[in-house]
């Protein structure tokens, strides 16, 4: 966990914020840290409590402990004079069936008495622009596909000009197309100045859109910080594909990157079947100095295979891997499929 | 829903034409007089829905605003617009009472338009005694259609306070129906003689007092009050209960 300095302006802080549902915590001391601009990932399984969260941040349910700032107000004390800059889509899309679309966006534009009424019809006509629902304006919700309604509830959150926006799981149910837009959507409302705050189990997207994540499991917060800094936590490696296992192991340790040396567990898994492949593999953490400047202690990827194959280990292969957010992701909550608690 | 109160008088006035005389004294009150004056008709239907079907409309009205929003999902995103918890209760207790005020007028108004093309219109004979002309007879069905308005405020505050405990519409709904039955049955029984005037269906019927000349206001004051005291209590427990609800709809 990277504790963002004071100096960075944060358009989400929350602290210690929890809230619980009978017996069960379903938001656990969370303190997360937004910086303004930032496009931020918020991860976790089914059921770690992120939606629970954006409630509580958007003053929809109260908290049981803890506090929430957005856009440097308290919340929901500061309720009206912050929400209007806040676009969200919370747990879904949610429309009248028998209202068209761009129906449904005039009523829900109307609900907030800040906004202009004479520029409505032009900001509801761009909103469904934006999210390529120009031509289905006038169909009825009920008539909507899944990924239409979806497209509809990001264009409720674009209504206004937005200096923060909340998106809970905006990607559900869209089309390729539709991923794309939204991808490209949130670049461009990132490149507009906003903070954008999505929710997804969507490893892989999370990792091309966005600056920052954090991570939950359940109801609690267990890593936060740059993309870059995440990964990091969980350090890259190496990876060598050799029948003589043993002697690789005994190099590697000479240098600083066994067992022993870190703590962590070297593991070597059964190598293919082919017999020119055949080895084992083995892993080692490689010390984050490695990658970045070579300091004291740190050994750089290419001095390994000089030192292996020095000491006369047949290499087959060699390659420095980062861990992925995935398996950062899966380290960090558990390999299991079932839903916790 | 407004067609099927409008339904109400139409069905009256269409059953008398078609049947024979109907024998005095039976059926609903005022019911042998509609032949005589079409006028009745909207009298006799306003009187038929006090009991059931103005209380049902209304309180599926009542029943709606809060609970209807949070069943579709769209209550999040009103109050995230942000629609103003105190507003969004305030605009729907505001449409709540449109409905209690539109209904009866269509009942009365329908009735009227529909006795009037069916039979002859003509002076009517008051309580009191007194004769008065049809415009002036309109004029006091209209104020009979003001005063069930007014009785059924209390009923809407019900039903608005009722929305905001559940997120199910058709709970909200059948309790505040159930609510005014209950009510009903209460005033009915003789060993609650202490507890009728504080029921807000007491003076329901009680707008005897329109037909008469002059016109005596009391008990339109009474029910008034009544009414009044039953919106300012749940107003403030719906007020109570929604600003601190949890939106997990
Ligand atoms: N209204 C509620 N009443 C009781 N418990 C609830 C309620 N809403 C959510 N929970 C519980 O809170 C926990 C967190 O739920 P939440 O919806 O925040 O998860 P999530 O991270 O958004 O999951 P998903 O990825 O499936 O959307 C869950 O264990 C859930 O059972
Ligand atoms: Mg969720």
């Amino acid at each position: 966990m990277t504790a963002v300095g004071p100096a960075t302006e944060l358009s989400i802080e929350t602290s210690g914020l929890s809230k619980r549902f009978g017996h069960q915590l379903a938001v656990d001391g969370v303190d997360l840290a937004v910086p303004k601009g930032s496009v931020f990932g918020f991860l976790g399984p089914n059921g770690s409590g992120k939606t629970t969260t954006i409630r509580l941040m958007l003053g929809l349910a109260a908290a049981t402990s803890g506090s929430v700032r957005l856009l440097g107000q308290d919340m929901p004390g500061q309720l009206r004079e912050v929400l209007p800059r806040v676009g969200a889509l919370v747990e879904g899309p949610a429309f009248y069936p028998f209202l068209s679309g761009a129906a449904n966006l005039h009523r829900l534009d109307a609900a907030d008495p800040h906004v202009p009424a004479a520029t409505r019809a032009a900001r509801v006509h761009s909103a469904l622009e934006r999210v390529g629902l120009t031509h289905a304006a006038d169909k009825k919700v009920r008539a909507y596909s899944l990924g239409m309604k979806q497209r509809l509830g990001i264009a409720n959150a674009l209504l206004a000009p937005r200096e923060l926006l909340v998106l809970d799981e905006p990607t559900n149910g869209l089309d390729p197309q539709g991923t794309r837009e939204v991808r490209s959507l949130v670049r461009s409302l990132a490149a507009d100045g906003a903070t954008v705050f999505v929710s997804s189990h969507l490893l892989a997207e999370v990792e091309q859109i966005c600056t920052h994540a954090a991570i939950m499991s359940a109801g609690r917060l267990v890593a936060q910080g740059t993309l870059a800094e995440l990964r990091q936590a969980g350090q890259a490696r190496i990876r060598v594909l050799t029948p003589d296992a043993g002697a690789a192991a005994e190099v590697l340790a000479r240098l600083g990157l066994s067992a022993a040396a870190d703590g962590t567990a070297t593991t070597a898994v059964p190598g293919s079947t082919d017999s020119s492949n055949a080895g084992e593999v083995l892993y080692a953490p490689l010390p984050a100095a490695a990658t970045a400047a070579a300091g004291a202690g740190a050994v750089a990827p290419e001095a390994v295979v000089a030192a292996l194959v020095a000491a006369g280990v047949r290499v087959r292969g060699f390659a420095t891997e980062q861990v992925s957010l995935e398996e950062r992701f899966v380290a960090l909550t558990g390999e299991g499929f079932d839903v916790v608690q | 829903m407004l067609c099927a109160l409008a339904a109400i008088p139409i069905l009256i006035a269409v059953a008398v034409r078609l049947s024979s005389a109907v024998p005095a004294g039976r059926g609903p009150a005022f019911l042998d007089r509609i032949t005589q004056n079409g006028l009745f008709v909207g009298v006799t239907a306003l009187l038929v829905s006090v009991p059931l079907f103005l209380p049902l409309t209304v309180g599926v009205v009542a029943g709606d605003t809060v609970a209807g929003e949070a069943g579709l999902g769209t209550l999040r995103y009103l109050l995230v617009a942000p629609a103003g918890r105190v507003r969004l209760l305030l605009v729907k207790y505001a449409g709540a009472v449109a409905f209690a005020i539109t209904a009866p007028l269509v009942v009365a108004l329908v009735g009227a338009a529909i006795g009037a093309a069916l039979f002859p219109v003509g002076p009517v004979t008051l309580l009191s005694g007194d004769s008065i002309g049809a415009a002036e007879a309109l004029l006091r069905l209209l104020l009979i259609a003001a005063y069930l308005a007014v009785s059924l405020m209390g009923l809407s505050a019900i039903g608005l306070f009722m929305s905001t405990l559940t997120d199910v519409p058709v709970g909200a709904m059948a309790s505040t129906v159930v609510l005014s039955v209950v009510s009903q049955v209460l005033d009915a029984l003789p060993q609650l003689d202490w507890l009728h005037p504080w029921l807000f269906s007491h003076y329901w019927l009680d707008f005897a007092d329109l037909l008469r000349q002059p016109i005596a206001w009391d008990s339109f004051l009474t029910n008034l009050l009544l009414q009044g005291g039953y919106v300012a209590v749940f107003g403030a427990l719906a007020y109570g209960r929604f600003i601190t609800k949890d939106v997990l709809s």
